[in-house]
């Protein structure tokens, strides 16, 4: 199976409420020691055949990102 | 001659109703268009209304930026086609890069449902026509992923160039960067504003009827644009 794993994450300088909202949370599991959480996605692309990591990528650019606000890699799952 | 206004429709669109009935409140001929058709049917002006367009999935207005109605708009906009677009509406138009910046969770994670007074900074649009700059309004503001954000660069860009629209007055409701509650492009036929014109057209069921204005303004602005053609 080809598949290739997509991860975008939201550009540092970009205020990220979720992420502040779990790092607020995990003192009351007594976790102490976190500075920052962010929170991204994930996405999985499966191809029929090779993996395109270039056609990946224009995916990742036009519909699974905004460049705006996201960065995103591009990687070959093992 | 009536103005026509189109006012698409998208899978999960929720705002697509008030906004036909605020066109036709204001004097002018709603059109309903799909999502799915490319064909704009000789509309005069486009709305691409509040909601959830696809489930806002991905991200806000990412899906249906590429829906067959909207390459037809984004085209038509770059020619000069009014296009307003409202809550979603905005997400979608960032989305397809007709204006700068993004929109994005607000950042106090709730969602805001209230009436918002706002701020008119820019007459210079084809929606905005009809206010005065400093004139403050009031219309509905309900979003979950309305705060306004772009790099400083852009930010200065939008202040320079008088294409801030409106921005909050008093409480901020989502944390928008510099109180930025509508933009426009600098031609100022694409506006995109957060809160929601469409629901105060009438004293009954909104705060004002403020909201109608966005719409007079468009035919004060299509009445220019038709006296050009006649002189050129």
């Amino acid at each position: 199976m080809a598949l290739v794993v997509v991860d975008v994450m939201l550009k540092p300088e970009i205020l990220d409420p979720q992420g502040q909202a779990v790092a607020n949370a995990l003192p009351r599991l007594g976790v102490s020691e976190v500075t920052s959480v962010r929170i991204g996605k994930r996405i999985e692309i499966e191809f029929s055949g090779e993996p395109d990591l270039e056609q990946a990528r224009q995916i990742a650019d036009k519909l699974l990102a905004n460049p705006v606000i996201e960065d995103f890699t591009v990687r070959v799952s093992p | 001659m009536t103005t026509i206004v189109g006012v698409v429709t998208f899978p999960g669109s929720l705002d697509d109703r008030d906004a036909v009935r605020a066109v036709a409140r204001a004097g002018a001929t709603p059109v309903r268009l799909w999502h799915a058709d490319s064909d704009l049917h000789g509309v005069d002006a486009v709305i691409l209304p509040g909601g959830f367009s696809y489930g806002d999935y991905l991200r806000c207005g990412a899906i249906a930026r590429f829906a067959p109605v909207m390459e037809t708009i984004a085209d038509a906009a770059r020619g000069g086609l009014p296009v307003l677009g409202i809550c979603n509406g905005f997400q979608i138009l960032c989305e397809a890069h007709l204006l700068p910046g993004a929109l994005t969770r607000n950042d106090h994670l709730l969602f805001r449902n209230r009436d918002q007074r706002l701020r008119i900074r820019s007459t210079g649009s084809a929606w905005t026509n009809e206010f005065t700059v400093g004139q403050e309004i009031v219309i509905p503001v309900k979003n979950g992923e309305g705060r306004y954000v772009a790099d400083a660069h852009t930010l200065d860009q939008l202040e320079a160039e008088d294409r801030i629209v409106a921005r909050y007055a008093g409480d901020n409701p989502n944390g928008s960067m510099r109180d930025i509650a509508a933009i426009r492009n600098a031609a100022g036929n694409v506006v995109g504003i957060m809160p929601h014109p469409e629901h105060a057209i009438d004293e009954l069921t909104g705060p004002s009827q403020d909201g109608l204005r966005f719409i007079t303004s468009l035919f004060k602005h299509l009445a220019g644009v038709r006296l050009e053609g006649v002189a050129a």
